[in-house]
Parts: C-alpha cells; sequence; structure tokens
C-alpha cells in the first residue's frame, strides 16, 4: 500500500501521482492521511485503484473520477463526486450539498447523512444513503438511481426527468412534476442490487419509488399565458 | 464567498486562547475572501461600565486627547486603549450615548465600531493575516468571537464595509452571501429612523435586526422574522453578550459546519477552519438545517435549535 501524508506532499503533488497510475498499475492500494478537510483530493482519476482518504475532506473530493474507488474516512464537503463518470465513492460520514452533481456513471456510497441538492441534475450516477437527505435533491435529475434508507427533504426530484428515486423513510414534500410510482418487479430488482452493491442490510420491499409524472415534457398550451 | 468563523467557549480554561484560536481559524478561509477581514471578540466586562470601540483612518491625530475631551463632557471615569487604527474608550454604561454625541462633534471623522459591555470589534481592509497581526488578535482572551474575511461582491471594499457589523449594545452580525432587496429594506428602515452609513448589504441586514429588536422584538424573533423580510443568499452569525446563533436562508447555499465539544461549540464556513481545534477529531460535526435558528448562551443550557431569549 502506498501512504501519502496530504499535508508533506501537498494536494497537486497527491493527484499527479494518482493521475499517473495506468491502467495495469501494479500501486493499487492507497491512503491519503491528514487531509483536513482540503479541497480537491483524489480528483480526476483514471484508473482502477482503490484511494483511502483518512479524515473528513473538502469541496469536490473524487469529482470526475473515472474507475476508481474512493474511501472517505470522515465527513465530505461540497460538490463531492461531481461529474462522476464511473468507478465508485463511499462516504463513511455525513456528505455536504451536492453530492454528485451531474455523475454520469458509477455508485456512491453515503454512511451517514447527505445535505441539500443530492444528486442534482444526475445523468447516470447510482447514490446509495443510508441516512437522510436534504432539500431539492435530484433537482433535474435525468438518469440513475437515488436510494434513501432515511427520509428525503423539501421538493425531491423537482423537475426530475428519467432518474429513479427510492425512499425508505419519508418525503416532505415532492418537487414539481415528481410524483410516488409503483414499484414492479424490475424496480425491486434495481434496488436489490443497489443495495448489495453499497452493501446496506434494508428490504427492498420497505421503499417507495418516486419518478417524473412527465407532465413538464411537452408544452401545454393552457400554460401560455404564463411565459 | 467570503469566510465566516466562530468560537463559543463552554471551558473557561480555553478562554486565554480564544483570540489565538480564532486568529487561525480566520486565516485558514483567507482563500474565501481576501478583501477585509475583522473579528468580534466578547473580553469580558466590569459592571456598570461599558465599552466603545471606534476607528480612524488617522489615528495619531484623532486619538490625541481624544480620551480628555470626551472625559471633559461625560461623567465618570474615562479610559482609553489604543490598538493601531481603533481605539477602545471604557467609561460608565450609561454614559455611552452621550459620549456617541460628543464624538461625533469632536471627532466627526472616527468612526464607531461597536458599543457593549462586553463586545469589541476590530475590522480592517486586508488579508486576515495582516489584520490579525495589526490588532494582535492573536493575544485576546475572552469568552467567545466571531470572525469574517470577505469577499466583496455588493458594495466598495472598504474599513465600513467589513464585517462583523454592530447592531445593538454587545450585538454583532457577520454574513456569508448577498442580500438582493437591501436598497428597497435600506430606504424603508432610514425613513424609520434607523441610521444606516453605507451601501453595504449587510450592514442593511445587521439594521434590519437592530430595528427588529427596537421594536420589541428577541435576537431570537428578528432572526426567525428575517426569514421572511430579507430576499437573496445567506448564512448570518450573530453574537451577543452572553452567547452566539446562526441561521441560514431557506436555500443554504452558502456552506457552514458546526462542531461541539464539552469544551467549545465552533462555526466554520467550511471544515478546514476546525481541523486544529482541540478534540476535534471526536467532535460532534454537523451542518446546520436551513431556515433554522440555532443559538448558544454561557446563561442557558446550550441547546441548539433553541428560540434565543
Amino acid at each position: 500500500m502506498q501512504t501519502i501524508d496530504l499535508t508533506e506532499v501537498g494536494l497537486r503533488e497527491t493527484n499527479k501521482m494518482l493521475h499517473a497510475q495506468a491502467a495495469d498499475t501494479n500501486q493499487t492500494v492507497w491512503e491519503i492521511t491528514n487531509a483536513r478537510g482540503a479541497h480537491a483530493i483524489a480528483c480526476g482519476l483514471d484508473a482502477p485503484i482503490e484511494v483511502t482518504v483518512k479524515g473528513s475532506t473538502g469541496y469536490y473530493c473524487g469529482g470526475m473520477n473515472q474507475q476508481a474507488t474512493v474511501n472517505i474516512d470522515g465527513s465530505a464537503g461540497p460538490g463531492t463526486g461531481e461529474n462522476i463518470m464511473s468507478g465508485k465513492i463511499v462516504i463513511e460520514g455525513d456528505a455536504s450539498q451536492y453530492l454528485g452533481a451531474t455523475g454520469h456513471g458509477g455508485l456512491i456510497v453515503v454512511k451517514g447523512n447527505a445535505s441539500s441538492r443530492c444528486g442534482i441534475s444526475m445523468k447516470g450516477v447510482n447514490i446509495v444513503v443510508q441516512g437522510n437527505i436534504g432539500h431539492m435533491s435530484a433537482f433535474m435529475g435525468q438518469s440513475g438511481n437515488l436510494v434513501v434508507c432515511g427520509d428525503a427533504g423539501d421538493a425531491l426530484g423537482d423537475s426530475c426527468y428519467e432518474a429513479r428515486f427510492f425512499v425508505r423513510g419519508t418525503v416532505k414534500s415532492l418537487g414539481a412534476d415528481c410524483e410516488k410510482k409503483e414499484m414492479r418487479p424490475e424496480h425491486i430488482e434495481i434496488l436489490t442490487n443497489l443495495l448489495k452493491e453499497a452493501e446496506i442490510d434494508a428490504d427492498p420491499a420497505d421503499f417507495t419509488r418516486y419518478g417524473s409524472a412527465r407532465n413538464l415534457y411537452n408544452f401545454d398550451v393552457d400554460n401560455a399565458a404564463a411565459y | 464567498m467570503c469566510g465566516i468563523v466562530g468560537l463559543f467557549l463552554k471551558d473557561k480554561s480555553l478562554e486565554p486562547q480564544l483570540g489565538a484560536m480564532l486568529t487561525d481559524m480566520l486565516i485558514t478561509m483567507t482563500d474565501r475572501g481576501p478583501d477585509s477581514a475583522g473579528i468580534a471578540i466578547y473580553g469580558g466586562s466590569s459592571e456598570g461600565y461599558a465599552k466603545l470601540t471606534v476607528q480612524s483612518d488617522t489615528p495619531a491625530e484623532d486619538f490625541d486627547k481624544l480620551e480628555n475631551d470626551i472625559r471633559k463632557r461625560v461623567k465618570g471615569k474615562v479610559a482609553m486603549r489604543v490598538n493601531d487604527t481603533h481605539a477602545v474608550l471604557e467609561m460608565q454604561a450609561d454614559q455611552i450615548a452621550t459620549a456617541r454625541a460628543v464624538l461625533t462633534e469632536v471627532r466627526p471623522d472616527v468612526r464607531v465600531m461597536s458599543h457593549g459591555e462586553s463586545l469589541e470589534i476590530y475590522k480592517e481592509v486586508g488579508l486576515p493575516r495582516d489584520v490579525a497581526q495589526r490588532f494582535a488578535v492573536s493575544s485576546m482572551t475572552g469568552s467567545h468571537g466571531i470572525g469574517h474575511t470577505r469577499m466583496a461582491t455588493e458594495s466598495a471594499v472598504t474599513t465600513m464595509g467589513a464585517h462583523p457589523f454592530n447592531t445593538g449594545p454587545d450585538q454583532c452580525l457577520v454574513h456569508n452571501g448577498s442580500l438582493s432587496n437591501h436598497n428597497s429594506l435600506r430606504r424603508k428602515l432610514r425613513r424609520d429612523g434607523i441610521h444606516i452609513e453605507t451601501e453595504n448589504d449587510t450592514e442593511v441586514g445587521a439594521a434590519y435586526l437592530t430595528w427588529q429588536m427596537q421594536n420589541g422584538a428577541t435576537l431570537g424573533e428578528a432572526l426567525e422574522s428575517s426569514l421572511d423580510d430579507l430576499d437573496g443568499f445567506f448564512t448570518f452569525v450573530v453574537g451577543t453578550k452572553d452567547g452566539f446563533g446562526v441561521v441560514r436562508d431557506p436555500i443554504a447555499c452558502k456552506p457552514a459546519v458546526m462542531a461541539e465539544t464539552d469544551q467549545y461549540v465552533a462555526f466554520g464556513s467550511e471544515y478546514r477552519a476546525l481541523v486544529n481545534l482541540p478534540g476535534i477529531e471526536d467532535a460532534r460535526v454537523w451542518e446546520p438545517e436551513p431556515a433554522t435558528v440555532y443559538f448558544w448562551s454561557h446563561n442557558a443550557a446550550p441547546t441548539a435549535q433553541e428560540k434565543a431569549a
């Protein structure tokens, strides 16, 4: 295992070292110590490596991730996993606002709670949160799945497209054009697999599915006066 | 951007280190706003006495014999401590209003930074490190304090546009965000006789709280009503003689992190600001909820979401 002390090595050098790893690297396991809430740790990785960050992180940890697994052994700051393409990010603590924003693929697991705007404009990423999520989550979510084992805050899935939301607890309010949906066998299957991949023990049957009512997809002439 | 830090000590043994801890926290937040910096410190009070912290761009001339000029016109003792561009005038609490009136007459260019029994506000244009150094903030002691580093958006980079802002006696406000209805609110408040000095949005926020409290609201009520009457983005941290409070607008896009241990309650715009605090590894760390007033006081058991008294 390669260990990097972030305060000694510095952020640019650390990220440069991680970026230098190729698809067939032998150095597959990395540990970053002394994170101290620094920004942009392990951003832009593109190799099948596993990076564990000891301590809480600041803005954008694991942003634009491809292939790599990033474990955050603490809480994560705003914009963690922003625009993730593939791979996995696991947060042991809580996640701040706009977790996984615009993410195209991969998986983000939060063992604690996630804050507001979780999965905003998600485009294929899967996010599994063991605790609760804040307001305006999955705003304009286009594709992918957001799984919440606790409760969701206000305006879940506002103006969403085809992203799916599975919530075990309560939803404080649904956003515009987001509605409760029937849980069909294919959804139980998706959810079962996501929970398994996230290593979270929960019964898929306890969840409710939400998604787009698709009323905002087309212009409604009755609303002409509103423009 | 802008960076806010706040520290409320529960453990009295940490009080001699308050200034040093706040300085360290504030310097960490420098890259959130390098335009100006300020600190509000609650350094303790003597029974029956109050402090007027004043500022001058030409301290050598303005503070020369100022103590005597004030002493001639107010009752009781007056003591002055000069600290760089600031000076703290201590006098009988009931003489503060008179002293302010005298000050306008004898030193029209001197600005009042704060007034109260315990509160002192120091702020200037410049980086947190330089501002903290010129006022020797590191050596200050106190029970609680708030710091701010500014990235100016709504008004000029000046001393008067720097935070914290003094609202009522012993009360101060720092702000991360921008208020969009400050012009109309300023006109309304000025019509109601509230003194607002600059074109700064936060000063209007501070004046709004002052106005609410003059009309009988508690600080907690004033903060609650700010959620209805202020339009824009804000994370506010307010200081009072006995404690400090936090409120975020309902959208809550301006960051905020809090930490609590048996020794202190701390606030930071980012977790980075908190990493050097003692016992942070085992502290309860969380993000304050939007549109929720949090308040801690030395007078009561420290509880979150308690309405301020």
